[in-house]
């Protein structure tokens, strides 16, 4: 109980020491999703490292790596994941409810109003508006993440992005034949990279 | 299965199968969502799908939540939730099976070099992502603009995204793009 009165030091002797109902992951659950405007991770990370310290920051890292490198929507992996930790699999699934149900109610409400007035042609302007300032945030996002590869010089990996780019942006391929000939690439000559290091430092 | 007539089954499977593909997350899958929904099954057009986009950039949750936006042009509110359920409920279990294997052999570290191949490839699909939904949604030279204006500003500022995407709304709503 001291993890009450404690301040906002987070070590791991602060985590909280009774798991939550399910009551209680459900509800987290719904309103981290329900905040989280543009993406929930950061606000999954706040409810879960500082708020209710059900996880270290580490701890928190470490399974968001993990759902992060495996298919599918990151965030509701995590919650699966997450969920299942503290609660068995009911816990997981009360997490998964809880993340998705709520906003999808909202959204599908927000998708019968863009079926009555979508025709609206000031609402279809405000809407393409929109969705134009939000491909610019994408592109945004992208550069962030290329720009690790750029400073380290990374000739493979940018042109592997590249090549993925072409084959799934421009010539419109099936995703999952480029991924079975991309990721096995990949790992091949990353792992051939990796090797050639560790001998050259011998 | 794609000859199954049920338009719920077809929803479902088809999600299902993109969702086991979707390495680096829903935002990475857009280009295969896009090629599916629009070129193949032709459940909505172009403008459509660059909505729906909006759309679920306006509504907070998570970003997968546009697959919600897509079943529901095919089947209303179940083709909502059979495509939500199929792209979040597989993955999610393949989720939890592979950290319950990894936690029982603890010293087996989350290997670095998974990570290092992975990620030019999702920065690619991202990259793909963005050119998908800016050849649907910059029609004019001025919306192209305003799409630049957005990437320029939040590279270099924090801005809050909400302010970017509400001013590119009044923007749009003023006629002006």
């Amino acid at each position: 109980m001291t993890s009450e009165i404690a301040p906002a030091a987070s070590s791991a002797a602060d985590i909280a020491k009774t798991p939550p109902s399910l009551r209680t992951l459900f509800f987290a659950f719904a309103k981290m999703s329900l905040s989280g405007f543009g993406g929930v991770l950061v606000f999954a990370r706040r409810a879960i490292v500082d708020e209710h310290r059900w996880m270290t920051a580490e701890e928190f890292n470490e399974t968001f790596a993990l759902c992060h490198f495996l298919p599918g929507p990151n965030i509701v992996n995590l919650a699966m994941v997450f969920g299942a930790r503290l609660r068995g699999i009911p816990g997981g699934i009360a997490a998964f409810a809880g993340l998705l149900v709520p906003p999808m109610l909202l959204i599908t409400a927000l998708a019968a109003l863009y079926d009555r007035a979508g025709q609206a042609d000031t609402l279809r302007q405000g809407l393409a508006g929109v969705s134009c300032a939000a491909v610019g945030l994408l592109a945004s996002v992208v550069f962030r993440m290329m720009s690790p590869l750029l400073k380290k010089g990374d000739v493979v990996g940018l042109v592997v992005m590249a090549g993925v780019f072409v084959a799934i942006g421009l010539v419109r391929l099936p995703l999952q034949e480029v991924l079975l000939a991309a990721v096995p690439l990949s790992l091949a000559v990353t792992y051939a990279k990796t090797y050639a290091k560790t001998r050259w430092a011998r | 299965m794609s000859g199954d007539d049920n338009p719920l089954f077809q929803l479902f499977w088809t999600f299902a199968l993109i969702s086991l593909f979707a390495v680096g997350g829903a935002v990475a899958a857009i280009p295969e969502l896009h090629r599916v929904a629009v070129d193949v099954r032709h459940w909505m057009t172009d403008k459509q799908f660059a909505d729906a986009f909006a759309l679920s950039q306006l509504s907070p949750g998570p970003n997968v939540l546009i697959v919600a936006l897509i079943g529901y042009s095919v089947a209303g509110v179940g083709g909502a939730a059979a495509a939500t359920i199929a792209m979040c409920g597989p993955t999610a279990i393949l989720s939890y099976v592979v950290s319950r294997w990894l936690a029982n052999a603890r010293d087996l570290r989350w290997p670095a070099m998974l990570q290092a191949a992975l990620v030019p490839l999702s920065i690619g699909l991202m990259a793909a992502s963005t050119w998908v939904l800016g050849v649907a949604s910059d029609q004019t030279w001025r919306a192209f603009a305003l799409t630049v204006m957005a990437a320029v500003v939040a590279s270099l500022t924090r801005l809050n995204p909400l302010w970017l995407l509400a001013a590119g709304g009044c923007l749009g709503f003023a006629g002006l793009l």
